[in-house]
């Protein structure tokens, strides 16, 4: 299926939807103008909140490749874009013989084939593509710079071989969790999301697309209780992620309800601070809302 | 399209100088990007149109509740300027640096703000202060002088490398080398360690009673997001956590300055330092701008709050940041010590406890945050 063939945003909620993935009205517009306008989404929200999932669904439903690039500090674009095989190429200039044409052999050197494709060469050669950008934070702002030239343009350009362009413009999806700013320049080019916790009712049909097997009255739990450890003001308020993963962690053991003894021993699936443990821990009554 | 529907360029544009006097981002390339996303909604879908401009004119979290209000007042009840929800404070309370002697702040104030301002009275500052002889001083040459502060922080070493030093073999420029003069081991090309400017983070308390010394320190945090814009955060805390880091970019003192009075809602408020910090740590702070970093705090500690939570959030804070730094407008005063109740909470976890009463003081300040 071709990205632009999404009607209106409810198609693209639709198409989600089938695969797994429940946005709201807003995630659904903005994925639908994202790919109709060619412009990468730009997405920030607490951890957990299912950004980094909302590219890999786009994926699935755009019958895309998934190109994921994790940002760290100190990536560069040896490890974003491309890289030289040097070992291959001195091999290649080795196994010339001495009368092979010089000009021939210098411009042999640098082919195509003696290129290592990293993430968003990868993209932008394989299209359809999705290339999910994650954690941009994390890069130093330096490598923001390099990013520019394939969010404008959907190309690469390599000195020695010229401009890679893709002949489907990739969806980009950039997601970010606000450690530091990004450059406006960046910015400019995407479209901005902001990606809220779910409310109830979503969190509940989410958390049973995934966890299809558990219990409907342990989800519904899981997710109240969710609810009140998210105003409970801990360091880290559990994410759609950790209401996932704690119904997996008791629905695994079993559980059909969320009673305090369950509760308690599982409870690290949903809080991953000491602190938050042990005041949780002191308060489990009211946790349960008993 | 139906003859009541305006242009929706017209509409637009003026959708977006609203939304820019309201303090987002919505720049003359974001307002072409809009039109573009109009043209694939359905215009007429009030929902629609509202996620196709916030998605192209927001740029930040701080956006989303401004756009609202603007979209609201544009869109829905049509009216022709929108309102400022806020009341907008006058500049020159700002741009001003005060006489101390006036004690008036142009805001009706509690009881108790105005019992916390006496505390820090007019006569006993005016012995430490000489804010009061620099506003009387030629207002370019207070600027200037607070400008030429270069609050810089000192470097930390980075995982991202460059060429030079001994330390690691640069595969790339040693194989190109070779590669050139037909495959001979040449000269080994090196790598070493880039460095970069520390973070440095100002927290700026805002309240009644630190009103005497909030525009100069405002001032200095000006100069310091001059020096480093890109790794310089202010903020303002009194009743809440407000972030003034976009308007102290503007160049000009008195524009950011103005620009940052009309950003914070709760001048000469009550202190909350506890929250204003747990608010900072929870949104900015765990997630990265205070690893690492140098924090200064500008606060005479009168907390309003639970001292508890403010002794346990600079706990937290300490734990995250490089160093963490104190400045007391009090401190330069005889006789002083840390008896305040915020102020006792937070001594065990500070690394400097400093003045910032004068200019001296701020080029004191200065010097430490360069040695931090």
């Amino acid at each position: 299926m071709q990205s632009n063939e999404f009607a209106d945003p409810a198609a693209v909620s639709d198409a989600l939807d089938a695969a797994g993935y429940l946005p709201d009205t807003g995630l659904a517009t903005a994925a639908f103008l994202a790919m109709r306008m060619h412009r990468p989404l730009f997405l920030e929200g607490d951890p957990g909140v299912g950004k980094t999932a909302l590219g890999q669904a786009l994926a699935t439903v755009t019958r895309a490749t998934l190109v994921r690039l994790q940002c760290y500090e100190g990536i560069d674009a040896s490890q974003a874009l491309y890289d030289w095989d040097f070992p291959r190429q001195i091999l290649h200039l080795r196994a010339a013989s001495e009368n092979d044409d010089r000009t021939a052999l210098e411009a042999s050197l640098y082919d195509r084939r003696f290129l290592i494709a990293r993430p968003i060469l990868q993209a932008v050669e394989q299209s359809p593509s999705v290339l999910l950008i994650d954690e941009i934070d994390r890069a130093d702002d330096e490598f923001e710079a390099f990013l520019l030239e394939v969010l404008a343009d959907n190309a690469v350009t390599i000195p020695e071989l010229g401009t890679i362009t893709a002949a489907t413009p990739p969806v980009v999806v950039i997601t970010s969790n606000r450690t530091r700013e990004v450059h406006d320049a960046l910015k400019r080019r995407c479209l901005y999301h902001w990606v809220p916790h779910p409310d109830f009712v979503r969190e509940v049909a989410i958390v049973r697309r995934r966890v299809p097997l558990a219990a409907a009255e342990l989800v519904q739990d899981v997710a109240a209780a969710v609810a009140r450890l998210r105003d409970a003001n801990l360091l880290k308020p559990p994410g759609i992620a950790e209401t996932i993963d704690w119904t997996q962690a008791l629905h695994v053991l079993g559980a059909t309800r969320l009673d305090p003894a369950t509760a308690e021993a599982t409870l690290g699936a949903a809080l991953k601070y000491r602190e938050d443990l042990v005041r949780v821990q002191r308060d489990l009554a009211s946790l349960l809302g008993g | 399209m139906p003859p009541d529907v305006p242009d929706p360029v017209v509409t637009m544009t003026g959708f977006a100088r609203a939304l820019r006097a309201n303090g987002v981002a919505a720049d003359a390339t974001r307002l072409a990007t809009a039109l573009e996303a109009l043209r694939h909604v359905d215009p007429l879908d009030a929902g629609q149109v509202y996620w196709a401009g916030r998605v192209t004119l927001c740029a930040e979290p701080d956006d989303l509740p401004r756009y609202d209000a603007v979209f609201d007042a544009w869109f829905r009840g049509r009216q022709p300027e929108p309102p400022d929800r806020r009341p907008v404070q006058p500049p020159g309370q700002v741009v001003q640096l005060r006489p101390v002697s006036s004690a008036g702040t142009g805001r009706p104030t509690s009881a108790m703000e105005q019992e916390l301002r006496t505390a820090a009275s007019d006569t006993e500052v005016l012995r430490h202060r000489d804010v009061t002889e620099l506003s009387q001083a030629d207002r370019d040459e207070i600027n200037a002088l607070i400008a030429l502060l270069t609050p810089r922080v000192a470097m930390r070493s980075t995982r991202r490398r460059r060429p030079g030093g001994r330390e690691w073999i640069d595969v790339s420029r040693t194989v190109r080398a070779m590669l050139r003069d037909g495959g001979e081991p040449a000269t080994l090309a090196r790598l070493r360690r880039r460095v970069k400017a520390r973070r440095l983070v100002l927290l700026i308390d805002v309240s009644g009673s630190m009103s005497p010394y909030a525009d100069v320190l405002l001032r200095f945090a000006h100069a310091a997001v001059r020096v480093a814009p890109r790794t310089t955060e202010a903020f303002t805390v009194s009743t809440r956590l407000t972030r003034v880091t976009r308007q102290l970019r503007l160049r000009d003192p008195q524009e950011a300055l103005a620009a940052a009075g009309n950003a914070i809602p709760d001048w000469s408020g009550g202190t909350r330092l506890g929250e204003g910090l747990q608010a900072f740590l929870d949104i900015w702070g765990r997630r990265g701008t205070a690893r690492q970093a140098v924090v200064v705090i500008a606060s005479d500690g009168w907390e309003r709050g639970d001292a508890a939570q403010l002794g346990e959030q600079m706990a937290r804070l300490a734990r995250l940041a490089h160093r963490v730094i104190w400045v007391n407008p009090h401190r330069g005063k005889d006789g002083f010590a840390p008896v305040t109740v915020g102020m006792s909470a937070a001594l065990p976890y500070l690394d400097e406890l400093l003045a910032g009463h004068t200019l001296d003081a701020l080029h004191t300040l200065a010097d430490v945050i360069a040695h931090a």
